[in-house]
């Protein structure tokens, strides 16, 4: 057995860096992905409706953990072998999209209809119509449940450690498995979820604040 | 009058909501520099023939025409006309709220008309000017009372130079005092020229300001005729006692 000393704890620090850029990672393959997803839904073509709303339905009804097999084992299979910080961070981004595409269809459709009127009379054309009218206000409305959302993606990377991935959570149980002060450990590994989220969490509050303020 | 000074003509329309018939064969027509002033029970279907009228419903039968262009049917290009022409102000004002109150006004003018920034600019301050406005100029809708955000809304309309302007109860969220002031920035338009077609529950405007009034009822143009000949002398027992309650 292994004393805990400050190089456990540098090396959880070092695992809690890779836990922030998956969790960057996931959030902005989420976006670019969610985006035109959220954009789908709303869209007056049915085609895409169905596209992105079986999609949506898809990979909420699937576990995250079952994504992480099948984008790490699966693939691997199949001769397409991802190294793992890639295969958790496809995974997340195929989860936050579905997530995040139908946070941003509620906050699309919660813009007044009037305004798509208003904006119609006055001779805006759709794309117009969104950049201009429609997406500025759907921003203000998607921003507390977004930022919530983050915290929720910072959080799920910890499942990442079942394919492999050396991050915050996977850190934690290798440490745990040389020096067994579990306790510990994992309260310092909860620690510094804590320190990654709680900030996020205080700006989803603040900016929950402003919005409802006007 | 010659047939073609008809600036809006309406023409049997129907319009149907589900299995609900709104408009049951409207008709009627409107010269250019005319006020016309719609006048109804709620329900009556005068804000529906108004939304046809502006190309946000879909008609099943009948014809609007409004500038020589067909309305409410599918199309873009009869649709992108048919913007440039129409003017349309709501009850709820529908300002962006996101926006200042010159932005609201420009947007269309950059983004629809290409004019420059500074052209836009300048054409904001102009309509802010008539509708008494100018100090607003970069505030934004909610730090405006209700009567002068409607004035906004009137003045973004008016920017866009549309040929004919729709007014869809628009004083009917306003106080009385608010009220009287976006009324007199109405008469002031109708005074200039402006061809106006107006849905009011506002008896003494109609009175006062329209040249012609029509009476809607049951989804019909039940009475119709030159304002002071119908006030003097309504042909209909519902008219009569629609102005008997109203007055």
């Amino acid at each position: 057995m292994i004393q805990l000393n400050a190089n456990h704890l540098l090396y959880l620090l070092e695992a809690a860096r890779w836990t922030l850029l998956l969790s960057l990672l996931a959030f902005v393959g989420g976006a670019i992905v969610g985006l035109p997803l959220a954009l789908m839904r709303t869209s007056k073509i049915r085609l895409l409706r169905v596209v992105s709303s079986g999609y949506i339905q898809l990979i909420q009804g699937t576990p995250l953990l079952v994504l992480l097999f099948l984008s790490y084992f699966g693939l691997g299979i199949l001769g397409y072998k991802l190294i793992p910080l890639v295969a958790a961070a496809v995974s997340l981004t195929l989860y936050a999209a579905a997530f995040l595409g139908e946070i941003w269809r509620g906050c699309i459709e919660a813009v007044p209809r009037t305004q798509w009127e208003a904006s119609d009379c006055l001779g805006l054309n759709r794309a117009q119509q969104y950049i201009y009218v429609i997406l500025p206000q759907a921003v203000r409305i998607a921003t507390p449940p977004t930022v919530g959302f983050m915290v929720q993606i910072v959080k799920n990377t910890s499942l990442a450690s079942v394919i492999g991935f050396v991050e915050l959570a996977r850190a934690g149980q290798i440490v745990n498995n040389s020096t067994f002060e579990p306790f510990l450990i994992f309260s310092a590994v909860a620690a510094m979820y804590f320190v990654l989220c709680y900030p996020l969490s205080i700006a989803a509050r603040t900016l929950e604040r402003k919005t409802h303020g006007g | 009058m010659a047939a073609d000074e008809f600036i809006v003509r309406i023409e049997n329309v129907v319009k149907d909501f589900g299995t609900l018939r709104v408009l049951n064969g409207v008709g009627f027509n409107v010269a250019r520099g005319q006020t016309v002033a719609i006048v109804g029970r709620s329900g009556s279907g005068k804000s529906t023939l108004l939304r046809c009228i502006a190309g946000l419903e879909t008609v099943q039968g009948g014809r609007i025409e409004v500038c020589g262009h067909e309305v409410g049917r599918p199309g873009s290009a009869a649709r992108a006309q048919l913007r440039r022409d129409v003017g349309m102000v709501f009850q709820s004002y529908n300002l962006f709220p996101h926006l200042t109150v010159e932005r609201n006004i420009t947007l269309a003018l950059t983004l629809v008309k290409k004019e420059s920034k500074a052209d836009a600019g300048k054409r904001a301050a102009d309509v802010l000017r008539m509708v008494g406005l100018t100090d607003k100029i970069t505030a934004y809708p909610e730090q405006l009372s209700g009567g002068q955000q409607q004035r906004v809304a009137i003045a973004r309309s008016l920017a866009l130079q549309p040929q004919v302007m729709l007014f869809d109860e628009v004083t009917s969220a306003l106080d009385p005092e608010l009220t009287t002031e976006v009324l007199g920035v109405m008469e002031d338009l109708a005074e200039r020229g402006m061809t106006m077609v107006s849905v009011t529950h506002e008896m003494g405007f109609a009175r006062r300001v329209a040249d012609l009034v029509v009476f809607m009822h049951q989804g019909k143009v039940w009475e119709s005729g030159p304002t002071d000949e119908l006030f003097a002398n309504p042909q209909t027992a519902e008219f009569k006692q629609f102005i008997g309650s109203e007055l």
